[in-house]
């Protein structure tokens, strides 16, 4: 049994830059893709040589195991290119040496911890879009009044879904009942908090959006050509009608 | 000084760098990277017609600097804020000397900060006591990610951190300018996280610390932070720039700073040389809210003459023309009579 490109493009699809909150194969990061018979070489690329390299080893090491575990893939080689810790992160990914045997005394535990910090990120992000999007279309909804929000409440599209996607992945709750605006363990805050509890939320989507910006920026500028491979990032949408809860 | 609609700015640079990364400089790769690292933020974010050659980014010297900050750029006063990069520059990345002796001769336009790291323990906190004679230092610039022998970055609320803060309180060196990098022990978490700074900022609460770039890429953490710290100040440094490439995100990023901090802790500054401040000045000078984002309020004459150079001078004590101050605001009664 062999694999085919699309097979093995369409697994390092699921692998997801924790920072920006995209696959690295929307955000240009693969640089080529090669399969031949089982085996499978990919080479990323990074915006620039001094990326962190916590995250630069997650996306590596999760594009290996997504390769590594399709049908067909008898030896994934996945190599880091131009970045300041190449060498050490391509020996640890070849020796599948895991985090700590590739960092050594720098790494302690995982990057459990980590993963977990940036899903709660962008699912706050998610949050904001979604209830943001709400108050743009409806001028009489206050800000506190997004305390009474469920999810049955968000119109159909992409941004629910993302949301729902991401509420998934912390293990929160994606029943029609089930109230928007939430802290990290699916909590909703008491109501007077719902207003600074929404302009924390926004900054910190405003953070991941800008980062996702620059970044694909300075790959395009970092390696000329490379924005032909970047699917465009989901644009602010505020559309003038959504769905209510009598729809 | 810059003057727009019968407005007149004074204006603080308030991180600018006297760098040499020419390749006689560099100590290996890493120097090769970092420079070319710069190099692609400066072509990223430029107008075109702002852009360098290469060869020009690698070095500027001090004549260059001197024309592009003051008989260019519209600056009245401009800070060092060096960064030694000893691991990648065999004479460090900040040409301390040549900047220092620059300075000397313009006191009036230049102030030398200069650097320090915990990990020189002892002989650096020595060394510091020393420094701060010499320099007469004001301020410090810190790199939390410099790369120190087999280190590849500490923490502010290390121990060696305390102690060289606390001779920081008690040599007069009160504004602590932070750069926070991506390298930092363990990996295990967020490297960019800025959670020592609200830990210093509690207890050093007579130093000011100053987040180059406002914490980006973590402007959040660095907002919720400085909320609660009123000693912490956002520094603009790489932000800036967004004002031409993406100016409804840099919108975002002076709104929120402007509702999670306040006009009073918001520093301007070029990052020189990866950017000049010319344009930089006109543009925000003409820079407004877009009227859509009506979660923010407009920015007023006010604010931008605070953010230019107001908020640094005073933190600075550097003079300003009475007829570029702000008019000392009224106490409320007597506004209400």
């Amino acid at each position: 049994m062999m694999v085919t490109e699309e097979q093995a493009r369409a697994a390092l699809h699921t692998v997801v830059d924790p920072e920006l909150d995209e696959p690295i194969t929307d955000l240009g990061f693969v640089r080529s893709l090669a399969v031949d018979g089982t085996r499978v070489t990919v080479h990323l690329r990074l915006p620039t040589s001094f990326c962190a390299p916590n995250f630069a080893y997650l996306m590596a090491s999760d594009a290996k195991d997504a390769l590594a575990a399709l049908p067909g893939v008898s030896t994934a080689v996945v190599r880091l290119d131009d970045h300041h810790d190449s060498d050490l992160i391509n020996r640890g990914l070849a020796e599948d040496a895991g985090y700590r045997g590739t960092f050594g005394g720098e790494a302690e535990q995982d990057l459990d911890e980590l993963r977990l910090t940036f899903r709660r990120k962008a699912h706050t992000a998610a949050m904001e879009r979604a209830l943001t999007q709400l108050l743009r279309a409806d001028p009489e909804l206050s800000e506190e009044d997004l305390h009474d929000v469920t999810l049955a409440d968000l119109a159909e599209g992409p941004g629910t879904e993302g949301l729902l996607r991401r509420r998934a992945a912390l293990g929160l709750g994606t029943g029609p009942e089930e109230p928007v605006l939430v802290d990290d363990h699916g909590r909703p805050y008491p109501r007077e908090e719902v207003p600074l509890r929404l302009r924390f939320a926004r900054s910190i989507r405003i953070s991941i959006d800008g980062n996702a910006h620059f970044c694909r920026g300075l790959l395009r500028t970092r390696y000329p050509g490379s924005g032909e491979d970047q699917a465009p990032r989901a644009p602010e949408q505020f559309p003038t009608t959504v769905r209510t809860k009598a729809s | 000084m810059y003057s727009k609609d019968g407005e007149n700015y004074f204006i603080v640079d308030a991180h600018i760098a006297l760098w040499d990364a020419r390749p006689e400089n560099q100590r290996n790769i890493h120097g090769k990277q970092f420079i070319d690292c710069f190099y692609d933020y400066h072509r990223n974010l430029s107008p075109e017609s702002e852009l360098w050659t290469y060869e020009e980014y690698l070095y500027q010297g001090g004549e260059r600097l001197m024309k592009d900050l003051f008989t260019d750029g519209y600056v009245d006063h401009a800070i060092f804020q060096p960064a030694h990069l000893g691991a990648f520059y065999r004479n460090g990345f900040g040409q301390t000397e040549e900047a220092f002796a620059l300075a000397r001769r313009h006191p009036d336009k230049l102030t030398y900060n200069h650097c320090w790291d915990p990990r020189h323990e002892q002989a650096g906190l020595d060394q510091l006591r020393r420094d701060a004679e010499r320099f007469g230092l004001k301020g410090v610039k810190l790199y939390t990610a410099e790369w120190q022998g087999d280190s590849r970055g500490y923490k502010l609320d290390d121990p060696w951190s305390y102690r060289y803060l606390e001779a920081c309180q008690e040599l007069g060196i009160r504004n602590i300018h932070i750069h926070k990098g991506p390298t930092i022990r363990p990996l295990d978490r967020d490297a960019f996280d800025v959670a020592d700074i609200d830990k210093v900022a509690t207890d050093f609460t007579d130093l000011n610390f100053v987040v180059e770039h406002c914490g980006l890429p973590r402007l959040e953490d660095f907002c919720w932070i400085a909320t609660q710290e009123p000693n912490v100040h956002a520094g603009l440094a790489v932000a800036m720039p967004f004002i031409h490439t993406r100016p409804r995100y840099f919108a975002q990023i002076i709104g929120e700073l402007l509702y999670w901090l306040d006009e009073n802790r918001i520093q301007f500054s070029s990052d020189y040389a990866l950017w000049t401040p010319r344009w930089l000045v006109e543009a925000f000078v003409d820079f407004q809210i877009p009227e859509d984002m009506t979660e923010y309020a407009p920015l007023t004459v006010a604010q931008k003459k605070k953010i230019l150079g107001l908020n640094a001078a005073a933190m600075y004590d550097l003079p300003v023309p009475e007829q570029l101050r702000l008019p000392r605001e009224e106490p409320q009664a007597a506004a209400v009579a």
